[in-house]
Formats: C-alpha cells, structure tokens, sequence
C-alpha cells in the first residue's frame, strides 16, 4: 500500500485501574489494525474481551490508555459528527418521536440548512429503512425493538459519518427481524461509499455484511488474531450465499476460532512472553481461497451450533 | 370497564357526600327561638346563635351569597372572597416563581457536577426543615414589610423541594442520553437544554407541584400572621367576628382553590411526561 489507510488503529492498549489498589485490568494491549475507506469491517470476540471498548474509544467517548488512532490523517480526540454511532440500547430520546429523533442528528449536523431542509432529508432516511406511513410520529415506546433499531440506524446514517460505528446492533432482535434489517442495512451501505465498523456476536451475521472481519481472543490482554477476508461476491443475499463454494470454510474458520483458539491464544492475565516489535498487524487469512486439505475446514458445523454467545 | 369504575365511584362519592351532610345537619338542630328555650339553656348560652358550628345548609346559603358577589371592597374588614383569594394567588404565585427562577438554574449546576452535590448537599438539609414561619421574624426585620414579608415565606417554603428535585433529575438523566448529545457535538448549553432539561422534566414538575402545594399550605399562615388581606386574613377575621359559616365557608374555599392549584401542575406535569 503506497498512501496511508483511512482509519488506523495504532498500539491501542486499556487498562482498567483496580478497585482494591492491586494491578490493573488490561481489557487489550497493544492492538492494531486498519480499515479501508468505504470498508465493512466486523469485530467479532467473547463477551468481555473488550469489543466495545474499542468502539468507545473509536467514537472518542472513551479514551485509550495509550496509543491512538488516525483516521483520514487526523488524530482522533474525543466524540465528532465524523463518527456515527448506533448503540446496543438504540439510545434514542424517549420523549421525541422517530422522525424528531432523526432530526435531531440532522440538525446537530447540518445547523445551517432550512427547517423544511432537515425534515425531508431525515424523513428521506427514515423511508430507506421502511419506517413512514405513521410509524415516524410514534414515540419510541411505541415502537418494536427492531423499529427502535431502524430509527437508530436512520439517525446515524442521515448525519453522513465517515465513520459508522454500530455495537451489537442487532443483538437484542429475533431472528426474522434481524434479517430484515440487516438487508435494509446491506441496501443502504452498497449504495453509499460509508465506512462501517460493526460489533457482532453472530457469525452468519458478520459473513453476510462484512468485507473482513477482526477475530478477538478472550481477554484480559485481548488481541486482534486474525484478519479474515470473506471472498464472496457482493451483492449477497442470506438464501444464496450458503451455496457459495466458500462460505461453510470461511464460517467453519469463524466457529472454531470462537470454540476453541480465542481460549487457547489467549494471553492470560501474565506479562508478554513475546516481546513485541513494533506494531503487529493481524495475520490476514483468506479461508474462501483455500483449498479444503484439513479436515478440519470440511467439517461442517450444523446450524444450531452456528450462533455464539456474546 | 373504567367508565363503569368511574361511575361507581362518582356515585359513590355522591352518597357519601349526601350522608356527611345529613349528619352534619341533624347533628346540629336549628336554633329555636328565645321563647323556647330552657332556663338552662339559656344559661349555658345557647341563646348565642354564634356560638354554634352553623348546619351545612347555612354554609351553602352563606357560599351563595359570597359566590354571587365576589369582587366588592367595603374597606379592611370587608371584602368579596374572589380579593381576598387574589391577593393570596398573588403572594404565591409572585414567591413561587421567585424560588423557581433560583432553585431550577441553581438544582440544574447541581445536578451536574457531583462535587456541588456533595458540596451543597449539608446546607440544604440544614434549611429544608425549618418551618417558613420561623423565617418570618427575620423577614420583617430585614425588609420591614409585611407583604414583602409573607411572600419571602412563601419563597423560602417552595425552593427546596424545587431545588432537590431539580438537582436529583439532573443527576439521575441516563447516561446514554448524554452520551448522544455527546456523539452529536452538542456544547453544554445545547446539552443541558435540548437532552438533559426534557430527560429531567418530569421530575422537576414533581418538585413544583410539591412546592406549589406547601407554598398554599403556608400562604394562609402567613397572612393570618401579618394581616391586612388574602385568604389566611379573612379566616381569621370572621373567627374574630365569631362567624363560624364564614369560616366553614372559607376553609372550603381554600381547599377548592388548593385542589385546582394541583391540578393545574399535574395537567403540565403529564405533559412532559415520557415512557422510556
Ligand atoms: N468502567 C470500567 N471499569 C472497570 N472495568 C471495566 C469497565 N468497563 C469495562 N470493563 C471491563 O472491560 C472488559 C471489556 O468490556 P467490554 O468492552 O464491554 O467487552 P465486550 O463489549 O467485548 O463484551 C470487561 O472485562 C469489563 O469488565
Ligand atoms: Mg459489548
């Protein structure tokens, strides 16, 4: 790569003081990795291992003990419209209907556009989501928990983010619901050049929407392992993509990885053994490019298996 | 189905009325006249109509005839209930207003910051309990009127429960809700009026109709103490006039204009109100 990635994450280590005066909690050390302008990227991890850490520290609410991270060249330092952020809880104001809601992000962002300006662009985004003919008026309280979500992913596309950062946004839905958005999700990222970081506990999830996805070991001292490519062709549908020739190796890389090796590379709560030199960027894997020589790629996970807990 | 509770309730409520008044009546048997009574009697002084707690039917003659006249004013001792509750409306609306402009800005800066909380936190405990009337010495002494006076009791009375509430909804906003004023690069003034005030608006109007009902509670103290006009005077007055329907018919009055007060702050607080 000849210039700089859009977004880099350099050395990023947090740690947590502990309470009782002993040695403080390393959620990660030194954890790097970068994403591509108009990138899908998905972070998938254990519970704990300090996901959305990451992305707190991306968003800027949080901030890492050390390293940092760069994004179009700019050191980022504390919360910016340039980054979106849809949360687990969907954090919308509950007093507000669903189109206020979204105006709210739209006049944060654009403060100098019309009144009528604000409202079209917002209800624009609350089209692409399937959410008008009445429901926008509604306040979130009346709205299901996939409606809610919308909302949310409405409002933090419509304030044009470089950066889209979503944690676990589907992780409270029921399946069908989860699939719809995540194809109204799919629709409104291919058509537009936004760079996504996404959390998920969900394997067939981070298959379906991600170009690459960041596995995590279990923490403390969590570390991004691997970078896995998922080389299947876009546009993708749910129904078509398990009959690509690739997508049982790249999901059967995932599952074993979540089951077994985020344990076994997992560092422990003891010092490095290895001293590191300079940043370590995760190794890239390309399972889909394979050709299926262990026996541990063709063996096939059955689907009840497939969903790991968060 | 809750029509039909309402009903019942309302039908209930009317017999209990109609009973309440029946034994209010009969317990209190019309005076006969001086040529009836007993050498006893008129010993014990029962001659003195005065001296009787009067029969609900009076009380009801005397609300008409005060109802129908409100606003007339023959002079310190005699004026129409609709002046005396206006000056009353005046004091606690004028001190109440006067601690909301205070204890909402000053709870909100609380609220905000946990070292203030901490901070002020002993003094106001210290000053909650007081009766407002303990004030009222000092009062007169410092601004040596006797309206000025009342309604800086009325003041005093209504801060707290405003200021707590205030600061207490402040500090418990979720932290989420800030956290999307803060992804949105909201300043602290924007924050604190377009995310934290509605986020905490059902709990201050839980202090300003808690305020609103003491400062009502006080007013009529007050005036009975220094006099001159309002509600509190006229009750007082008419107990110095041994007129004991007026009295029942003013102790009525204020629990009238006590109940609208309440629900007047109930109908803004229901509509600030919001379900998470
Ligand atoms: N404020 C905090 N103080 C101490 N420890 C924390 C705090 N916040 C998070 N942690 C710890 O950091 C680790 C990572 O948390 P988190 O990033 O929420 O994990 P994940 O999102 O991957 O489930 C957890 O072990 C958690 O207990
Ligand atoms: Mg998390």
């Amino acid at each position: 790569m000849t210039d700089k990635p859009f977004l880099e994450v350099d050395s990023l280590t947090k740690r947590y003081p502990s309470p009782d005066g002993g040695a403080p909690l390393t959620v990660f050390e030194d954890i790097n990795f970068d994403i591509d302008k108009g990138e899908f990227v998905c972070i998938i991890g254990h519970s704990g291992c300090g996901k959305s850490t990451i992305m707190n520290v991306l968003s800027g609410l949080d901030s890492p003990t050390s390293g940092g991270v760069t994004m179009d060249g700019k050191e980022l330092s504390g919360p910016s419209l340039d980054r979106g952020v849809v949360f687990q809880n969907y954090s919308l104001l509950p007093w507000l209907s669903a189109l206020k809601n979204v105006i709210f992000g739209v006049k944060a962002r654009y403060p100098e556009w019309s009144k009528e300006k604000v409202r079209e662009h917002s209800y624009h985004y609350l089209e692409l989501v399937g959410l008008v003919n009445g429901a926008e008026h509604r306040k979130p309280s009346q709205l299901s928990g996939g409606m809610r979500q919308r909302v949310s992913i409405a409002r933090a596309f419509a304030i044009q983010p470089k950066l889209l950062l979503l944690d676990e946004p589907f992780g409270a839905l029921d399946a069908l619901t989860r699939g719809t958005i995540q194809d109204e999700l799919i629709r409104i990222w291919s058509g537009s050049d936004q760079t996504v970081f996404m959390i998920t506990h969900d394997v067939d999830e981070a298959i379906l929407l991600a170009d690459r996805v960041l596995l995590m070991t279990n923490g403390p001292f969590a570390q991004v392992a691997e970078s896995v490519a998922i080389d299947i062709p876009r546009p993708r549908s749910r129904a078509d993509i398990i009959h690509h020739d690739g997508y049982y190796k790249i999901r059967n890389h995932l599952v074993e990885f979540l089951a077994k090796r985020s344990k076994d590379l997992a560092r422990g709560s003891d010092a490095s053994e290895e001293t590191n030199n300079g940043p370590q960027k995760p190794k890239v894997v390309r399972p889909a490019l394979n050709t299926p020589s262990s026996s541990e790629t063709e063996s096939i996970v059955p689907p009840n298996l497939m969903k790991i807990k968060g | 189905m809750f029509t039909s509770l309402n009903l019942k309730a309302l039908f209930l409520s009317i017999i209990i009325l109609i009973f309440g008044l029946g034994v209010w009546e009969l317990a209190t048997p019309a005076v006969k006249s001086a040529g009836e009574l007993t050498e006893y009697e008129k010993l014990v002084g029962a001659a003195d109509q005065k001296a009787r707690v009067p029969p609900p039917s009076a009380i009801i003659v005397r609300a008409w005839e005060e109802l129908s006249n409100p606003i007339y004013d023959n002079g310190p001792n005699d004026k129409g209930i609709g002046i005396q509750i206006g000056y009353s409306l005046f004091r606690v609306l004028s001190g109440y207003f006067m601690a909301a402009l205070i204890a909402i800005p000053v709870g909100f800066l609380i609220g905000m910051s946990p070292l203030a909380y901490k901070a002020f936190d002993p003094f106001i405990q210290v000053l909650r309990p007081i009766s407002p009337l303990a004030w009222m010495p000092l009062a007169l002494f410092i601004i040596k009127d006797s309206q000025a006076s009342a309604i800086f009791v009325i003041f005093i009375c209504s801060i707290w429960p405003m200021l707590i509430n205030t600061a207490f909804g402040v500090a418990g906003v979720r932290k989420d809700w800030v956290n999307v004023a803060r992804t949105h690069e909201l300043d602290s003034l924007r924050t604190a009026l377009i995310v934290i005030l509605p986020a905490a608006a059902p709990t201050i109007l839980t202090g300003m109709r808690i305020s609103i009902g003491i400062a009502w509670l006080v007013i009529v103290a007050a005036e009975m103490l220094v006099g001159g006009t309002g509600i509190g005077y006229y009750v007082w007055n008419e107990w110095n006039n041994l007129d004991l329907t007026s009295v029942i018919f003013s102790i009525l009055v204020i629990g009238v204009v006590g109940m609208l007060l309440d629900a007047a702050f109930a109908w803004v607080q229901r509509s600030v109100q919001y379900q998470e």
